[in-house]
């Protein structure tokens, strides 16, 4: 992982719909908002995204394109935008 | 064996949400099951029995699904205590069932890896394991048993494959009897992530990728989530949803109103004339029937409901409609209560467990009873009937229909404007992240979809039947004492303890152009909203409301109320909180009597508020 963190990868909240990469960093100081950043991490941690893990973006909503559809290895989850700030991508 | 061995056993199932939990309790325990609510806490409990071959008593526990035994919501601190054995009352579990979707195993296996920590002895249950096979997914059971320590079966609840397997298994764990002392603690996220790769070790080693992975979800999706195209589908889903509530509920409702005025009729034949005659035909009978008719709308909109949350539609419409309902501070899933509360703001209510953070939910169980529940179109059919013009407007758009339409449309944007002022103004606060599974479609199961329907209707009576009946013989009282004086010739009602309310606080509504017929029939009206229909009826005199009554109503409201005044009485019903049955629910949802107050308070001054804005204006209009 330490390899990794030397990567600066790209918010998954900037990508566009199509577009997939590996995560590089799940940080929960990226996306402040009403939780604790470390309460936000353990929560993505713990719906797959996690460092290592494959994400494409799938589909997003009408207005501001948010929130977003993800897969995540195996799995689709849907998050906003503003909470995928904490998610780092190595976009391919 | 002796006795000790074939002593009952408890058993509770563990898992992900959408992991097919639901199903192998049902295929485990068919209808022996029983739906309450754990103690103190508004979390569903559902609890059934089996015996084993072995003549063992099985108590089966179906836990909320999770994630992470770190519980995020009420659900979940359940199923964590439930675990741990710190449930009151609850003695803890002999054995836990970790069950599995088979083709999602790597956020479940985490799960599991906290569970051992828990020191219980458990069985993976593979769930879903044909839809696995089917797409060439393999799993080495013997390996992974190995590694989890755990003995492993496979099982397609759906099909009741498998079934026996799991419950031999978990009855040779009870035998076996080990287990360690729990060594559980809420993991950081640096330990989430060990687990993690931990669980990914596992994977690469035991199981190996599908050969011919799900690809009909993601070509589904491709439509149902698009950005315009889906909304559009929900538009329309959501339309014959309604379509369907309100069209094919009216005969059997039809038929439960002609049951329970003949079931009234039937017992006034028997008892004797007075007042036991009337607490029971006009308190009870009348009163228990005015919400019971709801029942068929309400089963209707659950079926949909079901059939939505289990083919996996329900989350999809969560994700498009996430952002309209984030303006006003509410989560996705507050759609489905608000969605509810337009059949009747009681199961809309309860619906609102679905909603994992506390204040959103009590935001929206406060902006529930706005939403037009389908109590209030008698009354609004009445005014609008009789005091707005049969016409049509732009040549062919039914100036009638319009209002009624615009009244639903107010109802709406008043539950947002509310939600959005409690949220962001008042608790200063954005809605919780919206983080969510969208689970991979599937077909309904036909016999869990009428089982739920079943226990949902069941607890509808039972909470409906509990709230409303006190409430029902309350209205009754008032209505009906004291008795008028000899040779009284106004209506009855006039003399009651509703009439003198009514009369003290005409008044008070004189400003919103309410006479004092009106101000009489809100009180009845607290029992159900549309019971004031009826109660103008009495007051006016105009007979049998069912029959005649209505046009010969609908002929003196036309002529004896304004414009200006019909239209405050419909501002008054948008907002009122003309039902004390939904505030005895709201109390019973919220184990407390201040929500109830502070909902009853805020909806009293918004009513009154627009009922002055609209008299007033209308009369400005010349309409007085």
């Amino acid at each position: 992982m330490s390899n990794a963190d030397l990567d600066a990868g790209t918010p998954l909240s900037l990508a566009s719909v199509g577009l997939s990469g590996v995560i590089v960093r799940v940080d929960g100081t990226r996306a402040p908002g009403m939780l604790e950043p470390e309460e936000l991490e353990r929560r993505l941690l713990e719906m797959g995204f996690v460092e290592g893990a494959r994400v494409r973006v799938l589909h997003q909503g009408l207005l501001g394109g948010d929130p977003i559809a993800v897969k995540v290895d195996d799995m689709r989850v849907a998050l906003r935008r503003s909470e995928a700030r904490a998610i780092e991508v190595n976009f391919d | 064996m002796t006795d000790a061995v074939q002593a009952p056993a408890r058993v509770a199932l563990v898992g992900n949400p959408n992991s097919g939990k639901t199903a192998l309790f049902n295929a485990l325990t068919g209808a022996r099951q029983k739906v309450a609510n754990y103690a103190g806490v508004t979390v569903e409990r559902k609890e059934g029995v089996l015996t084993t071959p072995g003549g063992r008593t099985m108590h089966i526990i179906d836990l909320p699904g999770t994630y992470s035994l770190r519980a995020r919501s009420p659900d979940e601190a359940v199923t964590r205590d439930a675990v741990l054995g710190r449930l009151e009352g609850e003695p803890e579990p002999d054995v836990l069932v970790a069950v599995a979707d088979a083709t999602n195993l790597r956020l479940v296996l985490r799960l599991i890896l906290e569970l051992k920590q828990v020191g219980r002895p458990f069985v993976l249950a593979l769930n879903m394991y044909d839809i696995a096979q089917r797409q060439g997914l393999r799993i080495d059971l013997e390996g992974l048993s190995r590694e989890l320590g755990a003995p492993v079966v496979t099982t397609v609840a759906t099909r009741k494959r498998g079934i026996d397997d799991l419950v031999a298994a978990a009855d040779a764990l009870v035998i076996k009897h080990e287990g360690h002392a729990s060594v559980w603690h809420e993991p950081s996220a640096a330990e989430i992530r060990a687990a993690h790769g931990e669980a990914q070790r596992i994977m690469r080693t035991y199981v190996k990728p599908a050969e011919r992975p799900d690809t009909f979800t993601g070509k589904v999706d491709g439509v149902l989530l698009h950005p315009a195209a889906g909304l559009l589908i929900l538009g329309v889903v959501l339309f014959l949803m309604f379509q369907a509530v309100f069209t094919w509920a009216t005969p059997a409702a039809d038929g439960i109103e002609a049951g329970f005025k003949a079931l009234g009729e039937l017992v006034a034949g028997v008892t004797p004339d007075g007042l036991i005659r009337s607490l029971i035909v006009d308190g009870l009978i009348a009163g228990v029937g005015s919400v019971v008719v709801f029942l068929p709308q309400i089963l209707i909109l659950f079926f949909f409901i079901i059939l939505l949350e289990d083919s996996g539609y329900l989350a999809r419409a969560a994700f498009l409609l996430d952002r309209i309902m984030g303006f006003a501070g509410l989560h996705g899933r507050a759609f489905i209560p608000l969605l509810s509360s337009v059949a009747c703001a009681i199961p809309g209510v309860m619906a609102t467990r679905v909603i994992e953070q506390k204040h959103d939910r009590l935001t929206t169980i406060m902006t529930a009873p706005l939403m037009t529940c389908s109590a209030r179109i008698p009354v609004y059919a009445l005014i609008i009937a009789a005091l707005i013009p049969n016409e049509k407007v732009w040549g062919w758009v039914s100036l009638q229909g319009l209002v009624m339409f615009g009244l639903y449309a107010i109802g709406i944007v008043s539950a947002l404007l509310v939600s959005f002022v409690i949220q962001r103004l008042f608790w200063r606060r954005h809605s919780e992240p919206f983080l969510m599974e969208l689970p991979a479609y599937k077909t309904p199961d036909p016999g869990g979809v009428l089982l739920q329907l079943w226990q949902r209707a069941g607890i509808f009576i039972n909470r409906a039947g509990r709230i409303i009946l006190p409430l029902m013989v309350l209205v009754w009282v008032l209505s009906t004492f004291p008795y008028p004086p000899e040779g009284a010739t106004g209506p009855a009602i006039d003399y009651s303890f509703a009439g003198m309310i009514g009369h003290a606080i005409e008044p008070l509504f004189a400003p919103i152009g309410f006479n004092w017929q009106m101000c009489i029939a809100l009180i009845p009206g607290m029992a159900a909203r549309e019971v004031a229909v009826a109660a103008l009826g009495t007051v006016y005199a105009v007979g049998d409301i069912e029959g005649s009554g209505l046009a010969a109503l609908e002929g003196i409201v036309g002529s004896q109320w304004s414009l200006a005044t019909g239209l405050s009485f419909l501002a008054w019903y948008v907002y009122a909180p003309q039902c004390v049955a939904t505030l005895g629910v709201v109390k019973r949802e919220t184990n407390s009597w201040f929500w109830p107050a502070v909902m009853f308070v805020y909806m009293v001054t918004l009513a009154y508020g627009a009922s002055f804005l609209t008299f007033n204006v209308a009369k400005a209009m010349g309409w007085g």
